[in-house]
């Protein structure tokens, strides 16, 4: 099988100038004679770096990765639109780079001739866009318009056309960035068609995309960029779980640093006075206390006769963390401190979804707990056996107070944790639900898409 | 770069399209369309025939009556042979410098040979430049201008001189321009300094003493004379010596310009 495109050892490195640069004239240029020196760069961006990739002809390559990754870059090396800083770029056959539909097209002039204009933009001939007219307008759905000015087309109807050009110019090697959200349901299903005749045709793709579900279902191989460079390559399935496996420990550390700025925010606000955090006069509806329970605003207040030292979220495996996913179990564990010995006490926990709306709360005291004792060092797990909400990101609130609400240490919305679901149902609670249908009503399982 | 020029010759169809489009764009949604190229010259030379033959004569009067001419001196007809190729010249220029940074979509998102756009730029105003020139003969004729056929010959010769010198430029300009944006704002000032150091709005004798070397050294002065010696004065073309090493001159800058413009070609993308 002959190779469509080769990269080897590529490095595209952008120059970035300082801000000096950017007011600097052509006359102070020369003046200071700084004009050589000028176009020499105060620090570079590698926006990809020494990647090899090769791809057999007929084969559809699929390229996954976070923005900013490289991911386009790479595409417009491929496509010549960039030359290399660094290494080689060879590409068999003619290319066609859907990168920006209808680039261009000149708004005042009709559809019809920027068709042919466009065509001839990307490499066909007059006689070859007369022969295809017909098809391409067709593909773009547009025969009532073409000869109406561009600028009368709505997005969609603009992208549909450039699309239907870029489509028709029957390229070897076919480059697409993340265009596939150019038009409506119908019209997406036209372009995967369209694609997947390329493919039958034993065409060459290069499909720069954040949907991994199109990965996955249409391409013989993906590659991961991450950070300008070649992360992994490989099948599809497993390039694409590699990736998502990485995305969410990366969401993980942000919840985690995101929740550590809240709690050290609390903390710095709190401690060294509790008294002022609440006032012993009125000790449950003071002011900065719980005075409205369901006001979705972090904080951390308590006289810290007993402390909640630490909060940790486990998942099934028992490692702490911060993204789960629904219908699989939750704990969480709550570490408290009493210096004294205390008998008047009550754990309760709340969860918030984004919105700030309610989703659960419960306290020892709800669920006929009598408190006891507790003295130095302890701890209380919850645990949930299915964590049966929606996709989403949710709040906690952890505390300990009296009977009668008399806060020990409160500690509003301090931790975030994030439900992952394959299902994209909607609502907050997820009951555990099955249908059942009778005869007369068939349905299949729809492939799962992400 | 020389693979790249002979690419050039396969875009001749782009070009083709591309200056036909410039030339359908320009004029669509208004009123007179196409006609706004015969009239913006009139008007242009209306404006400049009253300014210079009725407000500030005096030097012109002085000046010798060209020999075919019947009293009072033909001053629009002299004008127009300078301004309308002066149009296509500084237009082409003013919209090169900006060429490349509104077809910015274009570098970078297609694969595309930025050079096209500054051609296209002097082209469209070439063809401008063609439609303004009924209105040009039939000043000749109401003037009875000594115009023979061995001097017409000439003129297309001096039409791609003009070409070559604008079309190097252009792309000079249009390269330079990505990276000094500072020369858009420049370059309106040099054209209208290079207008009146060019015999335009004056014949070429009447230009002082001290200021002719200035003049012999501006090369559209070569071209304003030649069109004028072609189309106004009376007598064989004197002026084809120096026509020519313009020719030749105009070529080497051509060259040049493209060099300059393939080698900054790969930051075009990044800059605009």
């Amino acid at each position: 099988m002959s190779t469509a495109i080769e990269l080897t050892n590529v490095s595209k490195i952008y120059r970035r100038y300082s801000h000096r640069r950017q007011f600097a004239t052509l006359k102070s240029a020369l003046l200071s004679r700084s004009l050589v020196r000028d176009l020499h760069p105060d620090e570079t961006f590698s926006a990809v770096q020494d990647v090899s990739v090769t791809v057999p002809a007929g084969r559809t390559l699929g390229v996954i990765g976070r923005n900013g990754s490289g991911k386009s870059t790479l595409l417009k090396l491929v496509a010549g639109i960039t030359k290399p800083t660094r290494g080689s770029v060879t590409v068999n056959g003619r290319i066609s780079a859907l990168i920006e539909l209808g680039a261009g097209f000149h708004p005042e002039i009709s559809g019809r001739e920027n068709v042919f204009i466009n065509g001839i933009m990307l490499g066909l001939t007059k006689r070859e866009i007369t022969r295809r007219f017909d098809e391409i307008v067709e593909f773009a759905e547009l025969e009532e318009f073409i000869d109406a000015p561009v600028k009368t087309y709505s997005s969609g109807m603009y992208m549909r056309l450039g699309f239907a050009v870029a489509i028709h110019v029957d390229p070897d090697v076919l480059l697409v960035d993340e265009v596939l959200a150019v038009g409506d349901e119908g019209f997406t299903h036209k372009c995967l068609d369209k694609f997947a005749e390329f493919k039958r045709r034993g065409k060459t793709i290069l499909l720069v995309t954040h949907s991994l579900g199109l990965v996955e279902r249409f391409c013989d191989e993906a590659l991961w960029m991450n950070a300008g460079r070649k992360r992994a390559t490989g099948d599809p399935k497993r390039v694409v779980g590699a990736y998502i496996t990485d995305v969410e420990k990366s969401e993980e550390q942000q919840l985690a640093a995101g929740d550590a700025r809240a709690q050290d925010a609390a903390i710095a606000v709190s401690p060294d006075e509790p008294a002022s955090a609440v006032l012993p006069d009125h000790p449950i509806e003071s002011a900065e206390g719980p005075a409205d329970m369901f006001r979705a605003t972090e904080g951390r207040w308590g006289s810290r006769e007993i402390e909640i030292t630490d909060v940790q979220l486990s998942g099934p495996d028992g490692s702490a963390g911060h993204v789960f996913q629904s219908s699989q179990s939750l704990t969480i564990r709550i570490f408290l401190r009493s210096p004294l010995p205390n008998e008047d006490f009550v754990i309760g926990i709340g969860i918030f979804n984004a919105e700030g709306v309610c989703c659960y709360g419960t306290n020892t005291n709800i669920e006929e707990f009598s408190a006891v004792r507790m003295f130095g060092d302890a701890e209380a797990a919850f645990t949930v056996d299915s964590l049966d909400l929606v996709e989403g990101t949710y709040k906690l609130d952890v505390a300990v107070h009296k009977l009668d609400g008399y806060p020990y240490d409160y500690h509003r919305l301090l931790y975030t944790f994030r439900v992952k679901s394959r299902t994209k149902d909607v609502g907050i609670f997820r009951p555990r639900h099955q249908w059942r249908f009778s005869e007369g009503l068939t349905f299949t399982r729809t492939e799962e898409s992400r | 770069m020389f693979r790249n020029l002979a690419r050039l010759l396969r875009y001749r169809g782009l070009i083709q399209s591309l200056v036909a489009r410039e030339l359908k764009a320009r004029y669509r949604g208004s009123v007179l369309g196409f006609f706004w190229s015969f009239i913006n010259p009139l008007l242009l030379l209306l404006i400049y025939t009253y300014v210079f033959a009725y407000i500030m004569p005096t030097r012109f009067a002085a000046t010798e009556q060209p020999k075919p001419f019947a009293d009072p001196f033909p001053y629009a007809l002299f004008l127009f042979c300078g301004i309308l190729p002066w149009t296509w010249f500084a237009s082409s220029l003013n919209e090169s410098a900006g060429v490349l940074i509104s077809g910015g979509n274009l570098i970078k998102k297609v694969l595309f040979p930025a050079e096209v756009l500054p051609i296209v730029t002097a082209l469209a105003n070439m063809v401008h430049f063609f439609l303004g020139l009924p209105i040009l003969a039939a000043f000749l004729a109401y003037y009875r201008a000594p115009v023979t056929v061995g001097e017409l010959a000439w003129f297309p010769v001096i039409v791609l001189v003009q070409l070559i010198f604008t079309i190097g430029l252009a792309l000079l300009v249009a390269a330079l321009t990505v990276h000094f944006r500072d020369i858009r704002d420049i370059l309106a000032n040099v054209l209208t300094l290079w207008f009146f150091a060019t015999p335009i709005i004056y014949p070429w004798k009447r230009a002082p003493d001290f200021g002719k070397w200035f003049v012999n050294a501006n090369p559209f002065s070569h071209l304003a004379i030649s069109y004028q010696e072609v189309l106004f004065f009376e007598g064989p073309f004197g002026h084809w010596r120096w026509l020519l090493a313009l020719g030749a001159a105009s070529l080497v800058l051509f060259l040049f310009a493209y060099f300059v413009f393939d080698r900054l070609r790969d930051t075009f993308a990044e800059e605009v």
